[in-house]
């Protein structure tokens, strides 16, 4: 019925590259984005301040950017410190900025930001009186985060993580551009050499939509897992 | 604040991850693809063309085991000098802009450059008055896109690329009136092309040597002088054995 | 000082890669993703208005195809729109002879025409949304003073969706510079196109990619102080009244 001549197992293949890549990134950019949620609630002046200089900055320029400056100058800073060590010890390492892991470290910082801004808006969220209930019962701060806050505050933040989430599946469209074989590249190439672009990009675009519905789903089911005990959504 | 900290020590170990000490006795050759003959891929992903041969021929003459290391031309300096391979055969010309970068083995090919445009154009010599107005496309970062920013920047519409590839579909898209391009690429990818017809306008173009250098050559990092001169040694041995005129008659007809 | 004025001067007299030549590179690459950007919004916005009235529409007919239309839009990177409008259209049988392709031939408009689509999509959900969330009450009190729906849709439901519809578009503005940065792929000449030109001709990856980063950061305040402006004195006059 469709005709990928030759280009459908490589395909395949770029499809994987691109949901592991952006499962990889997801992860990253949760970390993140909890490490700068919580250096801005923490009220230490510093990591307030370093917090929203990194959600500025990231926020403020443009992906491929970030994602060029990453790839191409992180592989010369790298090569700067290896050389040394070189020269200084005559240990012969090269560290290999690939474009896979240079894509998964800049899709996870961006998206740490915006993730940042979800985790600090959903955790103010999470009822102060429960917070407070909670030390009364004598539990420790930590204890309070990971019974209390944490899992109330997943419920508010999920709308926003699966918002972002979203975006990020089609950010990894990007990494094509500094040469990773993922989805989009090996479709650019096949329709270049097929001369035929609809019947690729069109495939392509399909399996963007097909996994962004599943993903819809899933953060469907989530939601109404960590609503359990709300009569309803908000 | 803390966690900032082991938050960056745990990215730089996803970035280790990928880190490792150098295998000996493998030598790894960048190469940007398509670059048609030069290299370039068969539809089921196999390298191969005159860069790729030869290169084989010599690390077999070499007796080292090889391997290609693809890479994009926009990095391909770079990632010779962060150790992602050890030399570059990838149509590269050598000149003293590079040769601040990296060190060059003797030149194994030395090819002209040339405008190529389709058979319908009025044109037929390329000056300043002549194309001015048009669209000319050339590689982004080749000595063609120096010498054409540098020449008719000011008159024409210079479009650049990523790969030759994007570039031969624009010309035949009609969206450039001229490419400017290494002689045996717009011969094989333009003027062998099955879609439609394109000459080759006025002379080739080997001068002024700033841009055009002294023919193609591997580079390897300065340091490496060993292995370029292995290199320079297997280049000898083939072209006296023959087996360098076996392999450019495969992917050029002489004229 | 003087001393800091002299290394300066130092600096930029060592400076291989910062010549006129080159920030006339990034000069034009401003005014190309500067025009890009401009264009694509505005007609974006032109067009989302009636298709996020359409979307509210109770008609199948209407809906659920400008459903379909944003969500493919929406679904799928600006990358991947970008490559088919780029390449896809040169295969349209005759394009070539056709009074379009002047237009079509020169990157600009394949890029223009990729984004308006795309922005129009998205600001056709932030203003359906908007739309959706009218108080009931504002829409019953229009009909009680004997409104048709058209006006109050014309004086009712629109000018308070624009208010509460200004944040999320704010960001879209934002997004759409960002996203703009794509449009060297096809070979703009936009801010990026430059920094990859300086790249690959100097190797020198820092002053090529910070330098533009740098004005796209000091776009970006522009436009989320712009906006700013917007929300707290444009659109006072609609806030209701306390």
């Amino acid at each position: 019925m469709l005709d990928l001549q030759g280009y459908g197992p490589r395909l395949l293949e770029g499809a994987g590259v691109t949901v592991s890549l952006a499962v990889l990134s997801l992860t990253l950019a949760v970390v993140l984005g909890l490490v700068t949620a919580t250096a801005k609630m923490s009220g230490n002046v510093v990591a307030h301040r370093l917090a929203t200089l990194y959600t500025t900055l990231i926020r403020g320029v443009p992906d491929l950017v970030l994602m060029m400056l990453l790839f191409f100058g992180g592989q010369i800073g790298v090569n700067a410190l290896t050389d040394w060590l070189y020269d200084a010890t005559g240990v012969d390492i090269f560290i290999n900025i690939n474009e896979f892991v240079a894509g998964v470290v800049t899709i996870g910082l961006i998206f740490g930001a915006y993730m940042g801004e979800t985790f600090r808006g959903a955790f103010m969220a999470v009822d102060h009186g429960q917070i407070e209930a909670g030390k009364a019962y004598g539990m420790s701060s930590r204890l309070v985060f990971w019974r209390i806050r944490f899992p109330q505050m997943m419920r508010h933040a999920l709308p926003g993580l699966s918002n972002n989430w979203m975006v990020l599946l089609k950010t990894t469209a990007l990494v094509s551009v500094i040469g990773l074989s993922d989805m989009v590249r090996i479709a650019a190439e096949a329709s270049k050499a097929t001369r035929e672009p609809f019947t690729f990009m069109m495939v392509v675009a399909i399996v963007y939509l097909l996994i962004a519905s599943v993903s819809e789903w899933i953060f469907a089911r989530l939601q109404k897992r960590y609503s359990i005990g709300y009569g309803e959504m908000d | 604040m803390k966690k900032l900290l082991s938050l960056s020590l745990l990215s730089l170990a996803v970035a280790a991850t990928s880190a490792q000490a150098r295998d000996d006795d493998q030598i790894r050759i960048g190469v940007d693809v398509p670059y048609e003959p030069m290299e370039f891929r068969t539809p089921d992903g196999e390298l191969t063309g005159f860069d790729i041969d030869l290169g084989n021929a010599m690390c077999a003459e070499m007796k080292v085991e090889c391997e290609w290391v693809v890479q994009g031309w926009d990095g391909i300096i770079p990632g010779l000098m962060a150790r992602k391979y050890d030399a570059i055969m990838s149509s590269m010309t050598i000149n003293d802009k590079r040769r601040e970068q990296v060190l060059f083995s003797e030149p194994y090919f030395t090819p002209p450059s040339a405008w190529f445009a389709p058979s319908s154009t009025e044109l037929t010599e390329a000056t300043e008055g002549s194309l001015d107005g048009m669209s000319i496309g050339v590689q982004r970062g080749t000595l063609q896109d120096n010498y054409v920013t540098d020449m008719y920047g000011n008159v024409a519409d210079v479009n650049r690329y990523s790969t030759a590839d994007d570039m031969v579909l624009d010309m035949e898209a009609e969206r450039l009136d001229i490419v400017f391009l290494d002689y045996p690429v717009g011969q094989s990818t333009l003027l062998e092309s099955d879609n439609r017809d394109y000459k080759v306008i006025g002379d080739m173009i080997t001068e002024p040597k700033q841009y055009f250098g002294d023919g193609f050559g591997m580079a390897f990092r300065k340091r490496d002088k060993d292995l370029a001169e292995q290199f320079n040694q297997a280049l000898e041995t083939l072209r006296n054995n023959g087996t360098y005129d076996d392999i450019k008659a495969r992917y050029f007809d002489e004229s | 000082m003087q001393a800091l004025l002299d290394w300066l001067d130092g600096l930029l007299a060592n400076n291989s890669i910062f010549t006129l030549q080159t920030l006339s590179f990034y000069g034009e690459g401003l005014t190309t993703t500067v025009q890009l950007v401009f264009l694509s919004l505005i007609i974006g916005l032109i067009m989302a208005v009636p298709l996020a009235i359409g979307r509210s529409s109770r008609h199948g007919l209407i809906k659920w195809p400008i459903f379909a239309y944003t969500y493919v839009f929406r679904g799928t990177p600006l990358l991947v729109q970008l490559y088919l409008i780029y390449y896809g259209v040169v295969f349209v049988e005759g394009v070539q002879e056709s009074w379009l392709w002047p237009l079509i031939k020169d990157p600009f408009m394949p890029a223009l025409v990729a984004f308006t689509l795309n922005t129009a999509a998205y600001t056709t959900e932030i203003f359906r949304g908007a739309i959706k969330a009218t108080p009931k009450g504002e829409i019953e009190a229009a009909r009680a003073y004997g409104m048709s729906p058209t006006l109050a849709l014309r004086r009712i439901v629109l000018p308070s969706a624009f208010r509460r519809a200004l944040p999320a578009y704010g960001n879209e503005v934002i997004f759409m510079l960002h996203a703009s940065a794509i449009a060297s792929v096809v070979t703009l000449m936009d801010l990026t196109g430059a920094a990859r030109f300086v790249y690959a001709r100097f190797y020198a990856p820092f002053d090529a990619f910070l330098f533009v980063a740098a004005i796209y950061l000091c776009l970006t305040f522009a436009i989320l102080y712009f906006f700013r402006f917007l929300e707290k004195k444009l659109l006072a006059h609609l806030k209701p009244m306390t």
